[in-house]
């Protein structure tokens, strides 16, 4: 499982200050676990999306900081390193349902935005190499389109607001313009009310209550002869039997 | 760890192949689909059907039945709390309906739950969304294009996945409520991959018989935890969430109904009761007990615990014979070894390869047939690519993609992947990736209905924690839909139910004592507590210097 390397080189690192040797192949996650810290916080995916772990690290006479996720970041020799699993930023509430999907909007809820200071250092911390500034660029603006784009890959870990000038919860606001994107700039599918409609006038009562009545072996001669949509083929594509459908 | 010089000669075979095999695919040409008996074959060489993987549980509603080892120490395990020194009288908080789990089944039964009038605790074991929610990358299935599509279709997929030992209700609720799902998605402002038109993007998956997969870029899962948790949050007067609380016992009441849970403060250390009128278990799974050594997809929490606290109050489980293995997680590099590597690569064009640089299997067969295949062609064939780990893999050849539908595709369509193997010095849009099948998901659980009921009255399920509706076998893109259509029944009738329901009688843990007498009278367990909460990854030789600390299981 995690913890079972053939026994390898062991390079030194600084977890908070105090040097443990771990095997140079292990991430910041791994090697911590090695030593024998047991995450209760600081650990929620192991995977990389879900902003738990987030890990500062400065390397040996380097003042530069960098950013990792712990799950994802190898450790390097004399890495000065520590966790970062909470830091603090305001929130606000607000009603999805009536609030506008306007400039304003955003603005009320985050007056905040207008502190930023253009320093680029929220980017600079990204783990996940996201634009920060530029959306908070593009928000300040009133391109919410354009914020929730780039502020697509966003895990919400915190650190652009742990570094933020004028105390920016970067993240909180592009969620807001994210779901405003979402749910009411973009146009709703047309289709997929089709289908709703369809599905509550009953279309499909008859055929799926047919399945329900097959046995075991009808259902199989109806599964082996399902027509299959061809891979390469696009939004054209045309079943030619009309039983289900 | 970029590839070492052995592996960059070994995948020259594959190289050598490639283009032979993207013409044949842009021919038309695959390669052929087993017949339904050559899959049962093939299925002989899946870890479910190893015997000395498993053994009968001794107790509880399911006694006799025979589910992996992992899972019966855990049935066969002591509650976390001493029934008689826990003070049921001392009641922390009260609320209509509480949650157990906070990801995306209990968190859509929030805030269903909520609009029906009831109050509502989450109580979960990390923070809210650290869960398998979160990690699901590939999409979720709903016929929403009815020119080509419809929930019968979708309905015939689903048996023929689940080897047709579905619950026939569960699988009628699951299609006909899908594109419902999707459209309370879109509605709380979810971004799905759609044209400037509106039109939702939809591709294949391992088994759909139509394009229904939809998704959000390569983060499908994540886009929709993220969604409906804010909403969550913006409800919080209504929803109070209780992070790092995960539940440890459900409390019943004299009658049996369930009224309410202990939690258990992992910082703090202390135990503590909620009471409530209905209690929903959404606590997801078990890949973290690395059952029969596997590697997991899973996030860190993925403990069984549900399964263990429902089993204790009388719920039987069902399917929990079967887990599934997805086909291919990362084998190398090791540092981000289990990482699952989503089927969409393959429903883009990527075949197999083994260590020859030879196609195997189609790359579209189901989940379980597809890892069988790989373990065969790994094992029994003796033709997996050797690890510097002394393990083997199977080569996923996605530089294929990038010739059929142009370059700088895999970058643009799989960031996520691209972005974790180049910080390792791999750059997937010219090298294949190394995989081997990991355990992912569980397809079995507690019994319960379409209504999300359970045998325990007031006791309700949602999501993957339940067995039934993908019987022994699920499709991707189906457990995503499953959590919301069943995560928003669950909130909708437990919410209703609270609302209705008398006021409970008294709390009682007598189930527990009796569960105990009954391991005693078994003669099994005594050594044992559960639920797990977390998987212990401290080294043997750190542990046996641990000596002032102490462990309650793997926790200290
Ligand atoms: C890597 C990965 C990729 C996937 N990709 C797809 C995909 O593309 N399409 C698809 O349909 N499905 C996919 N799946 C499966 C799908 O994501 C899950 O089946 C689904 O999200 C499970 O949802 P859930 O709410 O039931 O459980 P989870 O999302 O796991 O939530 C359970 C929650 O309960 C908490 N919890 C656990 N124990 C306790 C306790 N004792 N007390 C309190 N809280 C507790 C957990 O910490 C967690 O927060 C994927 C899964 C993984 C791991």
């Amino acid at each position: 499982m995690s913890t079972n390397a053939t026994v390898e080189n062991l390079v030194p690192i600084f977890i908070m200050g105090k040097r443990y040797e771990v095997p140079e192949t292990f991430t910041i996650m791994k090697a911590m676990e090695h030593t024998g810290y047991k995450f209760l916080r600081g650990c929620g995916c192991r995977g990389g999306v879900c902003g738990a772990c987030s890990a500062v690290y400065r390397k040996a006479g380097d003042y530069h900081i960098r950013s990792g996720l712990a799950c994802q970041t190898v450790v390097e020799p004399d890495m000065y390193l520590a966790q970062l699993p909470f830091y603090p930023a305001l929130r606000q509430v607000y009603d999805y349902a009536t609030t506008e999907a306007a400039a304003a909007a955003v603005f009320a809820l985050y007056p905040e935005l207008f502190r930023c200071v253009a320093c680029n250092a929220c980017t600079k911390i990204c783990p996940m190499e996201v634009q920060v500034m530029d959306y908070v660029a593009a928000l300040k603006r009133g391109d919410i389109l354009q914020a929730a784009e780039q502020s697509f890959d966003c895990i919400q870990c915190g650190l652009c607001a742990s570094r933020c000038m004028g105390e920016l919860p970067q993240y909180h606001i592009a969620q807001v313009a994210r779901r405003l994107a979402g749910g009411k700039l973009k146009p709703r599918a047309q289709h997929l009310a089709d289908m709703l409609a369809a599905i509550q006038t009953g279309r499909f009562g008859d055929a799926l209550a047919d399945l329900r009545r097959a046995d075991k072996d009808r259902l199989r001669t109806l599964y082996e002869q399902r027509e299959l949509e061809p891979e390469m083929t696009g939004e054209e594509w045309r079943p030619q039997a009309t039983v289900g459908l | 760890m970029p590839y070492p010089q052995q592996l960059k000669d070994l995948m020259k075979q594959v190289a050598a192949t490639r283009a032979q095999r993207v013409a044949q695919k842009q021919s038309g040409w695959h390669f052929p689909f087993l017949s339904l008996d050559q899959r049962k074959e093939m299925l002989n060489h899946h870890p479910d059907f190893r015997e000395e993987g498993r053994r009968e549980v001794r107790v509880g509603p399911s006694k006799g039945y025979r589910v992996a080892h992992e899972i019966v120490d855990l049935l066969e395990a002591r509650s976390r709390v001493d029934p008689d020194r826990l003070d049921l009288a001392r009641v922390a908080l009260e609320t209509d309906v509480l949650i157990i789990g906070g990801g995306g089944a209990g968190t859509s039964a929030a805030l269903l739950a909520q609009e029906q009038g009831a109050s509502v605790v989450v109580a979960t074991k990390l923070r809210h969304g650290d869960a398998n929610t979160m990690m699901a990358e590939g999409g979720i299935q709903a016929a929403t294009k009815g020119e080509k599509d419809s929930p019968y279709f979708h309905y015939l997929d689903v048996m023929g996945g689940g080897h047709f030992t579905n619950e026939p209700e569960l699988v009628h609720t699951l299609v006909t409520q899908a594109p419902s799902a999707i459209a309370w998605l879109e509605a709380l402002g979810c971004n799905f991959t759609k044209s400037p038109a509106g039109r939702l993007a939809t591709i294949h998956g391992g088994g759909t018989s139509r394009k229904r997969m939809h998704y959000a870029a390569d983060i499908t899962g994540a886009e929709i935890m993220r969604t409906i948790r804010d909403e969550a949050r913006n409800r919080g007067r209504d929803i109070t969430l209780l992070e790092f609380s995960p539940a440890v016992e459900l409390v019943l009441d004299e009658r049996g109904h369930c009224v309410g849970a202990v939690l258990y403060n992992l910082e703090t250390e202390e135990y503590f009761l909620v009471r409530a009128k209905a209690v929903i278990l959404a606590t997801g799974v078990c890949g973290r007990l690395h059952i029969q050594g596997f590697m997991t997809t899973n996030h860190y929490g993925a403990t069984a615990d549900g399964v263990v606290l429902g089993y204790r109050a009388g719920v039987p489980i069902c399917f929990l014979h079967t887990v599934q293995y997805h086909p291919t997680g990362i084998v190398f590099p090791e540092q981000a070894e289990g990482i699952l590597i989503t089927e969409k690569f393959r429903g883009s064009g990527a075949n197999l390869c083994n260590v020859d640089g030879e196609q195997f299997v189609n790359e579209r067969e189901p989940r379980d047939v597809e890892a069988a295949a790989i373990i065969r062609e790994c094992s029994v064939k003796g033709k997996g690519v050797p690890t510097p780990s002394g393990k083997a893999g199977i080569w996923l050849d996605s530089p294929m993609i990038e010739l059929l539908a142009g370059e700088g595709t895999v970058k643009r369509e799989f960031p996520g992947k691209y972005i974790l193997l180049k910080r390792f010095g791999i750059d997937i849009s010219q090298e294949p990736m190394l995989i081997f099948p990991t355990l992912h998901y569980q397809n079995g659980g507690l019994e319960y209905t379409s209504e999300c009921t359970t045998k325990v009255p007031g006791l309700y399920v949602a999501g993957e924690v339940g067995g039934g509706v993908h019987g022994a076998n699920r499709l991707m893109g189906n457990s995503l839909l499953d959590i919301i259509v069943f995560g928003r029944i669950a909130g909708e009738n437990a919410g209703a139910y609270a609302k209705q329901a008398a006021r409970p009688g008294a709390l009682t843990l007598d189930h527990v004592r009796r569960y105990h007498q009954e391991l005693a009278s078994a003669g099994v367990g005594a050594e044992r507590i559960a639920p797990m909460l977390l998987p212990d990854y401290t080294p043997p030789d750190v542990r046996g210097r641990q000596l002032t600390a102490q462990y309650q299981g793997t926790l200290r």
